[in-house]
């Protein structure tokens, strides 16, 4: 099986395994990692956000053979120990329900944050369109984005 | 003041020392409320049973409460143990909230469901809280040597005439060997210092650090990961498989057939969800394989019959039809749901000689451990059931067949073994909410409604319990509710408000034409209705007027009912479900001539409310829910198929069509109920009568957003 090497949450990583594994599941089921959650499989709920090279990417759709060399950072990496504007912001409105969903929300919400620091209402709705909550805590995501973007997310 | 209540706690609170250290207080609270509440449902259908909690004082003081019951997303781990730690007197902060196990020798059992674990709770909780406080302080005088009376107990610390204090550590010992008194005080709700406090989610900081809480996040070492290779279509059954090419995929370890399924077995999910894909099986083909179609043709032809179960009957219906200026009749119909929970369906288990050990997801734990036990041939002490966190239940966990399938995995190959769900999967092993279609006729005369005949044509089951008593029930003189139910392969259940989250829609859209015919104000017809059901002495209706009536006018006032501003169109609703009363003002405005929902003004009367953080966090949620899945919720067959398998197909709202939901809640004193549910079976209602008020098109089908005109394929996704 090919070895593929990564930077993830900052640590230097390698992991053998085979080239179309969804990162997804690498993180799951091989570096321990389950913050990251399976939603769909197809791209379409965007629980298993993570940051590659700092971009939202779904990686239940990123399989190994496409990070060689990159930089990812996951729901537990996003911070030392949920102090990330972002995860306070979540924290302050207390937005969970089931909470499932919340991770992908918090990494879509930070790399988004990152490129506009400054959103309109209709930004955020714009950005934040491609998570499903089916608990439909939508009105506390929304609120939370908008209160991170003053936190200096 | 405070409240004094008589109460056998005997029955129900268990106290012993902890080797640790430590006081151990263990109750059972549906033994405590059995006599002053009764389930309003059929409690073997939807397995509803009694619940158990436990609370331990250790001796540095710190307070562990056991929540008893399992967190679906409604936020019961953070309300329950709020109750217990008002009545104990405990700062908050000072309090840990963890998931109770369940271990049947000690706990009897518990379940999540039906908006009812507040409710049933309430007096449990405080009474054990309440009780607990009164044997610290009763230790604690001894220790002194003075009259119990004479000590006070707030914020975990005891105090006495003398200004002595001893906190709640230094006396757990003692108070441990005491005998549980009989009659202990309750606070007055003006002391409360934490219910109606907004409290975070206990597992909020877990939450959003992603640690593991879920059952798809439960490992453990040398474990197998399993996916299922299931019947295509509903009436299919296993004909035969190649397994050969599953077999040569890296990572699979083992291919086993479970009655009609056949379980793939691998090192990873990954490994075990390629496998399971190679797999190559045969299945035969009934000839009488349901379809979307047929289910059509086959209610419609229930509700032209006349062969009906009837579930409530008041006057003469049939004459007051006759004697109508008017009757009106429409037909309302509804598609299949999925649950579609975030968490896909799942499940760890470890069937080995001596034991069982099963961990995950499951809103039923006892009842399903039960059925493993059976299916299994052990014994029902030798499952140990672990609930996790799960994403979400909306009903679907009341349904452990998955847990059955991890069991059967598990027993036959001997290992460990998680059972994996693809969302294509847990959409095919859907326990769907059924289709169903309500006919309403009502007979209008002298511009008043005279009778009023529901007819509800559902596949698999018809409302229960008191369903056929809710509003208007008893506010109407000729009264009729006649079920009927075709009965088909396909699996349904409770889904999110059970027969109510379409109900409601069907009924509130019906009344708002209804007041358009008699040239009355929809609102004012409800309020005028309703006066006829207060005072009632039917046991069986079981809302009240003057509670619905509080939140009919509070939602009016707070939306500035029929003054909306220039550009904005209401709809209004209002429901009781689940014991909670509810009533909505959706407001609607028109982009590119399409009706957009903007803004939802909810008024619920719930009693006392709990955790405002959590109960807001509910109401949003519901009605958004309940909105999202009236205007894009579809899912069909064909053939005994779902034609719906992921998100691609299956729309769910997201957020650019969300409105902002504003809630206000009726400020009273009487017991709490449960809000997991009861927001949602009005939202449809609001929105159908607004979209009526600002399109001019009346909605009798769901889901409504292909239907509108001027809608394009394009827009409806």
């Amino acid at each position: 099986m090919p070895v593929f090497n990564f930077t993830l949450n900052k640590k230097k990583t390698s992991l053998e395994a085979e080239g179309d594994t969804p990162l997804l599941w690498a993180l799951r089921d091989e570096l321990d990692l389950v913050g990251t959650k399976f939603g769909c499989g197809v791209g379409q709920c965007g629980a298993c956000t993570v940051h590659i090279n700092g971009t939202a990417t779904r990686s239940c759709l990123t399989p190994l053979s496409a990070i060689d060399g990159m930089e990812i950072t996951t729901i537990e990496g996003l911070s030392e120990d949920g102090t990330h504007p972002v995860q306070e912001a979540w924290a302050e409105l207390d937005v969970p329900q089931c909470g499932y969903c919340q991770a992908g929300q918090i990494m879509t919400a930070s790399a988004f944050l990152k490129e506009n620091p400054n959103p309109s209402g209709e930004e955020i709705r714009e950005a934040m369109h491609g998570n499903i909550c089916r608990c439909a805590s939508y009105n506390r995501i929304e609120k939370a984005v908008a209160l991170a973007a003053t936190k200096n997310a | 003041m405070t409240t004094k209540i008589t109460f056998n706690r005997r029955n129900f609170i268990r106290t012993s020392s902890l080797a640790s250290g430590g006081m151990l207080v263990g109750f059972n609270f549906f033994t405590a409320c059995k006599d002053n509440a009764k389930p309003p449902v059929d409690l073997a259908q939807l397995d509803y049973n009694d619940f158990n909690a436990f609370i331990k004082i250790a001796d540095n003081g710190k307070v562990t409460i056991f929540s008893p019951n399992p967190e679906i997303g409604q936020g019961v781990k953070t309300a329950m143990p709020m109750i217990i730690a008002e009545e104990l007197d405990v700062p908050w902060e000072d309090v840990h909230v963890a998931q109770g196990k369940l271990d049947t020798q000690n706990y009897q059992r518990q379940v999540a469901g039906g908006s009812q674990s507040i409710r049933f709770g309430w007096d449990a909780l405080r009474q054990t809280g309440a009780t607990t406080k009164q044997m610290l302080i009763q230790a604690a005088a001894a220790k002194w040597g003075v009259d119990p009376s004479s000590c006070t107990a707030s914020e975990g610390k005891i105090t006495n005439a003398n200004g002595d204090v001893l906190g709640y550590g230094d006396v757990v010992k003692e108070a441990a060997q005491l005998e549980v008194p009989e009659d202990v005080s309750l606070k007055d709700p003006k002391d409360y210092k934490i219910i109606g406090q907004g409290k975070r989610n206990v597992d909020l900081k877990e939450i959003v650090t992603g640690k593991p809480l879920y059952g798809l996040d439960y490992k453990t070492e040398g474990m197998l990961h399993a996916c299922v290779v299931r019947p295509p279509a509903f009436g299919k059954t296993l004909d035969s498989f190649d397994d050969t090419a599953a077999r040569a995929i890296t990572g699979v370890v083992d291919v086993v057939q479970i009655e009609d399924k056949i379980a793939v077995l691998a090192k990873s999910t990954w490994a075990a969800m390629k496998g399971k894909r190679a797999v190559v099986a045969q299945w035969t083909t009934p000839k009488n394989l349901e379809s979307t179609t047929d289910h059509d043709r086959i209610l419609s032809d229930i509700l032209d019959g006349d062969d009906f179960e009837v579930r409530r009957e008041d006057g003469d219906v049939k004459k007051a039809f006759a004697e109508a200026d008017e009757v009106v009749e429409r037909t309302y119909e509804s598609p299949f749901l999925p649950h579609a929970c975030m968490e896909p369906m799942n499940f760890y288990a470890d069937v080995r000689s001596d034991k069982v050990h099963l961990v995950g997801p499951i809103q039923t734990p006892a009842g399903t451990a039960g059925r493993v036990a059976e299916m299994l041939g052990r014994k029902e002490e030798e499952i140990e059931l672990e609930m996790t966190r799960m994403g979400g239940g909306f009903g679907r966990r009341l349904y452990g067949n998955f847990v059955m399938e991890a069991a059967a995995i598990s027993g036959k190959v001997g290992k460990p073994v998680k059972m994996v769900c693809s969302r294509e999967d847990d959409m095919e092993m859907g326990i769907f909410r059924m289709a169903i279609k309500y006919r309403i006729a009502a007979s209008l005369k002298d511009g008043k409604i005279t009778g009023y005949h529901l007819k509800e044509a559902a596949v698999n089951s018809n409302m229960y319990g008191l369903i056929p008593h809710f509003f208007p029930a008893g506010c109407i003189p000729n009264y009729k509710v006649s079920t009927q139910s075709h009965k088909s392969p396909i699996t349904t259940g409770a889904w999110r408000a059970p027969y109510t989250n379409f109900l409601a829609y069907a009924e509130q859209s019906f009344f708002d034409e209804l007041a358009a015919k008699l040239g009355q104000d929809p609102v004012q017809l409800r309020i005028d209705l309703l006066q006829n059901v207060k005072g009632t002495e039917d046991e069986n209706i079981q809302y009240s007027g003057e509670r619905m009536e509080g939140v009919i006018k509070l939602a009016a006032e707070k939306a500035n009912w029929g003054n909306p501003k220039e550009g904005v169109y209401q709809g209004f609703a209002a429901y009781y479900s689940h014991n909670t009363h509810v009533a909505e003002v959706a407001e609607i405005e028109l982009e590119k001539g399409l009706p957009v929902v903007k803004k939802v003004i909810v008024a619920v009367d719930c009693g006392i409310v709990i955790n405002p953080s959590g109960a807001k966090n509910q109401i949003e949620g519901g009605v958004i829910d309940g909105i999202g899945h009236a205007m894009y919720g579809d899912f069909s067959f064909d053939a005994g198929r779902p034609n719906q398998m992921n998100f691609d197909t299956y729309r769910l709202i997201r957020m650019k069509e969300t409105p902002i939901v504003e809630t206000h809640f009726v400020e009273n004193t009487l017991s709490p109920t449960g809000l997991g549910e009861p927001a949602l079976p009005p939202a449809g209602g609001a929105v159908a009568n607004a979209i009526m008020a600002a399109t001019g098109q009346r909605l009798f089908k769901q889901p409504f957003g292909p239907q509108i005109k001027g809608v394009t394929q394009e827009l409806i996704g």
